[in-house]
């Protein structure tokens, strides 16, 4: 099975290509199926190598297809690694792929662009898959770059839209930011090792003996990329934004999978991070402060999908504080169990949305538990699973993450909680706002409330199982359970362990453990206290708030800040130099040379009067001069 | 001694050099074709005049062969001319080459 990983991509590629190419032709219930059927068939290989891999010894199998780029010193192959991580990957992406792709069938059942949709969702799912599954930082890079494309064209999906073109402009210019410093990081690998493959480079970097600032700059260089892509302060914002895209690319792509690209990067160069404690540390600080800065921000929303963004930049927070402590294993049972329960609260939010005549506002909901229940059933099973209530998949994996933090610094894990309460309180607050109380919507809204379709209630259903048993593969030792994950993903994170020692006692792990349980439960205590038993509703439009709120409302006006500080100046500058260099310093040049071309030959031209009498006389001037000069 | 070798050389090149500015002093002042051919010939005689005395002085007989050869080509060169100067006068009733501006852009 593992011979035929080309197949994993290859499949959607193929699909992208048929429904690109013909979609127009096609009826919307084939194009469905072709695009469904293509990430199905990519599952199923990826389970076939899931499983093989987990049965034999070898763990990291290098599959060379062709020979991609060969100059000078440079040779890279198109070659795909299949390990665990990329394996693990592969199932998340393909299987959620999936889900979503059978989800937006009904989703998207009524738009015009319904074909188009498909094409750039299994393109998407092809860059992914690239993106996780090549065996050097280039072919990561193509993937990097084609799913920064996808998620442009996605965003700008109803390109009718202004608001909604300048969210994908500002995502994909955001991205560009990082991939900069994703593309030095490479380019530095590249002059530091002489290679940009996988293997060499760590199997050189294990080595590595002497000053390891270059070893830093590197990792600080990737983490940048990770930054952008991951949507980590300072390069968030295009997040929120994304939101323009139709919900079901919300899950996909903007919770799921490739916001994650930049978790997969750090962890698969962990031997990199590893050496450089530096690095680390600023890894760890930058996704605690992003965890907790989107947690507040996420108090104040009142858009459903506003909400579960800021929601998922926090959690993203959560995995890079996870990778800058360590723990590797816990950052990728994050991914895993966060793409299950966040896939599935954004398909939820679609499918309200859907109910709701397309509102987005949860101001205007509210009692929805009565008319769409599979939705509601699967939405509070997914904010549990979010917020970790004992059991859940998000319990697990958070809580390895605390404990991991808790032992790297006090700090980090108070931090880690305070995010963690948060996340609590606005996850509650969304949903008792959204299904509690009474309606509170137009009558007309009312009136057409229904529940979503079978094709979209399947993948609810589906992810909502995931979410609430996805936490078993990974239970800790300490609660009894055998860690799978730990144990087949060690091959991978093997060298970096060595070098990183964890020790943790039972009794402080019970203590953490209880410190977040109790601390949940206080946070869902006062969000039902706030928004059920005394039923507050967030102020409307217009209102005057009291600053602080207004400031976490208005998103402590970052976007103007850098609109202000960054965008504004960068435009002056602009103006500036187009004004000055451009219309007369290189202007100026070029139509300098045609206007003394013109003087010249207008001085020239003179000299050709036509009269042949006066020719003669200058020639025989000239061989008299000639004859002068030549005899004296 | 024959009767030419008596008169000094430098004689004979300066009245060559006279004809031969006169030819070009013709050729540049006057206007009528006419008259201007006839001051190429002169030119062209000028310098005849200057290979024969050379050619005599030298005792080498080519000089005066180049003279045949070059009075043959002129005869040539002034039958083609005489047939231009006919056809211009056709056309322009006048021999007047400042009349021959059409040329110019």
């Amino acid at each position: 099975m593992i011979k035929l990983v080309w197949l994993v991509p290859l499949l959607p590629l193929i699909g992208f290509m048929i429904i690109g190419f013909f979609g127009k032709k096609l009826s919307k219930g084939l194009v469905g199926t072709i695009a469904s059927g293509a990430v199905l068939g990519a599952f199923a290989v990826s389970l076939g190598i899931f499983f093989e891999l987990g049965g034999q010894t070898e763990k990291s199998v290098t599959i060379d297809l062709f020979s991609w780029i060969t100059a000078g010193k440079l040779s890279i192959p198109f070659s795909f690694l299949v390990d665990p991580l990329s394996s693990l990957f592969l199932l998340i992406i393909t299987g959620i792929g999936f889900l979503i792709h059978l989800y937006s069938i009904g989703y998207m059942h009524d738009d015009e662009g319904f074909s188009r949709f498909f094409a750039y969702l299994n393109l998407f799912v092809f860059f992914m898959l690239l993106l996780v599954l090549g065996s050097n930082y280039l072919i990561m890079f193509v993937g990097w770059e084609g799913v920064g494309l996808c998620s442009y064209l996605l965003i700008g999906f109803w390109f009718k839209n202004t608001a909604y073109n300048n969210a994908a402009k500002k995502a994909f210019i955001m991205n560009r930011i990082g991939d900069l410093g994703f593309l030095l990081g490479i380019i530095l690998i590249f002059v530091t090792f002489g290679s940009i493959s996988y293997n060499e480079v760590f199997e050189q970097a294990k080595h590595f003996i002497g000053d390891n600032s270059v070893i830093t700059a590197i990792a600080l260089l990737l983490f940048i990329g990770a930054m952008g892509k991951s949507a980590q302060l300072p390069l968030y914002t295009w997040l929120p934004d994304a939101m323009a895209g139709p919900t079901p690319v919300s899950a996909l792509i903007h919770a799921a999978t490739m916001v994650t690209a930049g978790i997969y990067m750090v962890s698969r160069s962990n031997i990199l991070y590893t050496l450089s404690p530096f690095a680390m540390e600023v890894v760890a600080v930058v996704g605690v402060c992003t965890a907790l800065f989107a947690a507040t921000i996420g108090l104040a929303q009142n858009d459903i999908k506003k909400v579960l963004a800021y929601s998922t930049v926090s959690q993203l927070g959560y995995m890079f504080l996870a990778l800058g402590v360590g723990a590797y294993t816990g950052a990728v049972f994050h991914v895993m169990t966060h793409a299950f329960f966040k896939a599935l609260l954004f398909l939820g939010a679609g499918s309200v949305i859907h109910a709701m005549s397309g509102e987005q506002d949860i101001r205007k909901m509210g009692g929805l538990k009565k008319y769409i229940p599979i939705t509601h059933l699967t939405f509070l099973l997914g904010t549990l699973a979010i917020v970790g209530f004992p059991g859940f998949s998000g319990f697990f994996s958070k809580d390895e993450i605390l404990a991991h933090a808790w032992e790297h610094n006090k700090l980090l894990w108070f931090l880690g909680v305070l995010g963690a309460a948060m996340t609590t309180f606005y996850m509650f607050r969304l949903y008792f706002l959204t299904f509690k109380g009474s309606f509170r919507g137009t009558h007309d809204q009312e009136h057409h409330l229904h529940e979503s379709p079978k094709s979209m209630t399947i993948p609810l259903i589906v992810l909502a199982v995931l979410s609430v048993v996805g936490g078993l593969i990974g239970i800790p030792e300490v609660l009894g359970g055998h860690h799978y994950l730990e144990a087949y993903l060690k091959p991978v994170f093997e060298d970096s362990s060595l070098r990183l020692v964890h020790h943790l006692s039972h009794e402080t792990e019970y203590i953490l453990m209880g410190v977040a349980i109790s601390v949940m439960a206080l946070a869902m205590y006062f969000a039902y206290n706030k928004y059920v038993k005394n039923k507050t509703l967030p102020a409307n439009e217009g209102e005057t708030l009291n600053p602080i709120h207004n400031l976490v409302y208005k998103k402590y006006l970052i976007d103007e800040l850098y609109e202000n500080v960054i965008m504004k100046p960068i435009n002056f500058i602009g103006e500036a130099l187009h004004k000055v260099v451009d219309n007369q310093i290189v202007d100026g040049i070029v139509n300098g040379f045609g206007s003394m071309v013109t003087g010249v030959s207008g001085v020239i031209r003179k000299a050709q009067s036509g009269n042949i009498g006066f020719y003669v006389f200058v020639m025989v001037i000239s061989i008299v001069l000639i004859l002068f000069t030549q005899l004296f | 001694m024959s009767a030419i070798q008596i008169i000094p050389i430098n004689w004979y090149i300066l009245l060559s050099a006279v004809l031969f500015t006169i030819g070009v002093l013709g050729v540049l002042f006057r206007r009528n074709a006419i008259i201007i051919f006839m001051s190429v010939e002169l030119m062209l005689n000028a310098v005849n005049l200057l290979l024969v005395a050379f050619s005599t002085y030298l005792s080498d007989s080519a000089g005066q062969v180049f003279v045949f050869f070059i009075m043959a080509v002129a005869a040539a060169e002034v039958a083609v001319g005489l047939a231009i100067l006919m056809s211009v006068y056709r056309n322009t009733k006048s021999t007047d080459i400042y009349m021959l501006n059409k040329l110019k852009g």
